[in-house]
């Protein structure tokens, strides 16, 4: 079995966000890049899926030169080979169409991407990815199992969850539950500096949308505390004060 | 140009998040001096249909068949965008739920449409610019998007956009649309929903336990204070990782972004990832021994005390408070 892994570069979870020019840039300096959390998952459900040489696992990554060492990581969590479309991802669509020309030419039996980046938050790669190519698509999956030519995937719904069966090949956006991250090894961080990372130029295609600027949340003011031994106190606040009870 | 709106049903009801969508998709309607026509697919009743005028659709498609009654995203996709070619519908809202996901990419091709996943505001569309405020790193921070785009796709953000009801009813009309065989390639096998609980992401309060808690075995109070504010329970993700709740609980980051009205943190310190999934929140109570918790550096209300004893006066004092009310 054949399996695309799509992964994105992003900022560690821990980073405190700030931005420069005016609110138009996010500000870079000294922030950790790292592999999209659930892109982690989705690449290792897919290394457990091909365990034991039962197929290949193959990561895209649509970015600059300075996402490589992220595409590294991948590798040596274990992915067979790794694709970087040499091009900064401008939005879900521009790196949904990328990736979906290169199935075209370079057909797989499953592809998976993490359910959103914590980036951007769309989770619009996978369903884009899906009608470009006519594919069934699962956003935001729970469990992932194969079986010969079919899968029986968890989709999340509010309040409960939906089991489908659908034949390979699809598109699906992983979240927790469908697999443990994996940390690489020694092995793997040794062997991952000779595998193969195919770069190649992206394909032109119009784009629809434009981020002109950014906002953090408003501050909240001072935390009004109430006694520990006075939670009427806190009731009546909730109830006067703020109006949300 | 009209705007088209999907209407959402669960079980053959229509959702408070659903409204949400109508209220914001009436209000870009009026923005555009146009027409609000809503879509629906599946088994909904025609007077259930006909309330959705209340929240401004003129009009409503009714789609149904055997074959439409569960969502299947590929060909509601198709649907959808039938009837928005149909219609003459430039613009298509949406629900930021979970099959809301699965349908927006879908339709942003369909209709070779910019896509606003996750919206919190009304379209900026001064100078003939389109510009929609949406969530960004995970609820760190805010980004605003301009679609170039003829034809938009927007998706609301749960609980960002108030209901507006007028006494109006909207005119029901029946919509036939076809969708090919191959979209039907998924199969729902099985649909579970615990009808008991309440939705995390729509919900209006949720109360949330962290590993100050100690234990799953702990729980029962955080329940007991759900059930009784009518809230949904969520946790910090250490205490998902360790198995003591389900991942669906799991608020943050890497789990979900809530922005209930008011979200109570019991035993949780609030680090930077679990922050992030929760600043959305109009008001933020927080519960913790530690008074150095920095959760209490973005809560509105905080008591500091042992969970164990807070929590049970807590409850005792919501009693006292709903008899008297």
């Amino acid at each position: 079995m054949k399996i695309l892994v799509c992964i994105s570069n992003v900022p560690d979870t821990t980073t405190k966000i700030t931005f420069t020019d005016n609110n138009t840039q996010f500000n870079t300096n000294g922030v950790q890049f790292i592999l999209n959390p659930y892109d982690e998952i989705a690449l290792a459900r897919a290394i457990e899926l091909t365990d034991g040489g039962n197929g290949s696992v193959t990561v895209i990554n649509v970015g600059d030169v300075s996402t490589e060492p992220t595409i590294r990581k991948a590798l040596a969590i274990g992915a067979t080979d790794a694709v970087r479309i040499n091009t900064k991802p401008h939005d879900a669509w521009f790196v949904a169409y990328q990736v979906a020309q290169y199935i075209k030419a370079n057909p797989f039996d499953l592809i998976l991407t993490g359910r959103e980046s914590i980036d951007y938050n769309g989770s619009k790669v996978a369903g884009m990815i899906g009608e470009l190519l006519d594919l069934p698509s699962v956003s935001i999956i729970k469990k992932l199992d194969i079986d010969g030519d079919k899968a029986t995937v968890e989709r999340e719904i509010e309040g409960g969850k939906e089991v489908l069966t659908i034949p390979l090949p699809f598109v699906a956006g992983t979240a927790e539950g469908v697999a443990e991250p994996k940390i690489p090894n020694m092995r793997g961080i040794m062997s991952a500096r000779t595998k193969p990372l195919t770069v190649i130029e992206p394909v032109e295609v119009k784009t629809f949308s434009e981020v002109i600027s950014f906002e953090t949340p408003a501050p909240r003011g001072q935390v009004k505390l109430v006694s520990a031994d006075d939670p009427a106190k806190l009731v009546e606040l909730l109830h006067t004060e703020a109006r949300v009870i | 140009m009209s705007v088209l709106i999907y209407t959402e049903n669960a079980d053959g009801k229509f959702k408070k998040s659903t409204f949400e969508a109508v209220s914001y998709a009436r209000a870009i309607a009026d923005q555009n001096k146009t027409n609000l026509v809503a879509i629906s697919i599946g088994d909904v009743n025609k007077d259930e249909l006909a309330s959705l005028g209340k929240y401004g659709a003129e009009k409503v498609l009714n789609v149904s068949g055997a074959k439409l009654k569960n969502f299947v995203n590929q060909a509601y996709a198709s649907i959808i965008a039938e009837a928005a070619k149909k219609q003459g519908a430039d613009i298509v809202v949406l629900s930021n739920s979970f099959s809301g996901r699965g349908l927006a990419p879908r339709l942003g091709v369909k209709l070779e449409a910019g896509v606003i996943d996750g919206a919190v505001a009304l379209p900026d569309q001064t100078g003939g610019k389109f510009r929609v405020k949406k969530t960004a790193f995970s609820g760190k921070a805010f980004a605003v998007v301009e679609l170039t785009s003829t034809n938009k796709v927007i998706s609301l953000t749960p609980n960002s956009y108030k209901i507006v009801e007028t006494p109006s009813k909207a005119e029901v009309e029946d919509f036939s649309a076809e969708a090919k065989e191959s979209d039907f390639r998924a199969m729902i096998k099985e649909i579970v929903r615990s009808t008991d609980k309440v939705s995390l992401p729509d919900a209006d309060i949720v109360v949330s336990g962290g590993r100050g808690l100690k234990g799953p075995e702990n729980w029962a109070m955080i329940e007991e204070l759900a059930d009784l504010l009518g809230a949904a329970t969520a946790c910090s993700k250490p205490v998902s990782d360790a198995g003591w709740r389900p991942h669906s609980e799991h608020v943050g980051q890497t789990g979900i972004a809530v922005s209930p009205n008011l979200y109570i943190a019991i035993g949780i310190s609030g680090a930077i990832q679990h922050l992030a999934g929760v600043s959305s929140s109009k008001v933020i109570v927080v519960i913790n021994k530690d008074a150095d918790a920095p959760f209490f550096k973005v809560a509105d209300y905080g008591i500091v005390g042992d969970a164990f004893e807070v929590v049970p006066k807590l409850i005792t004092a919501i009693k006292e408070y709903k008899a008297s009310a």
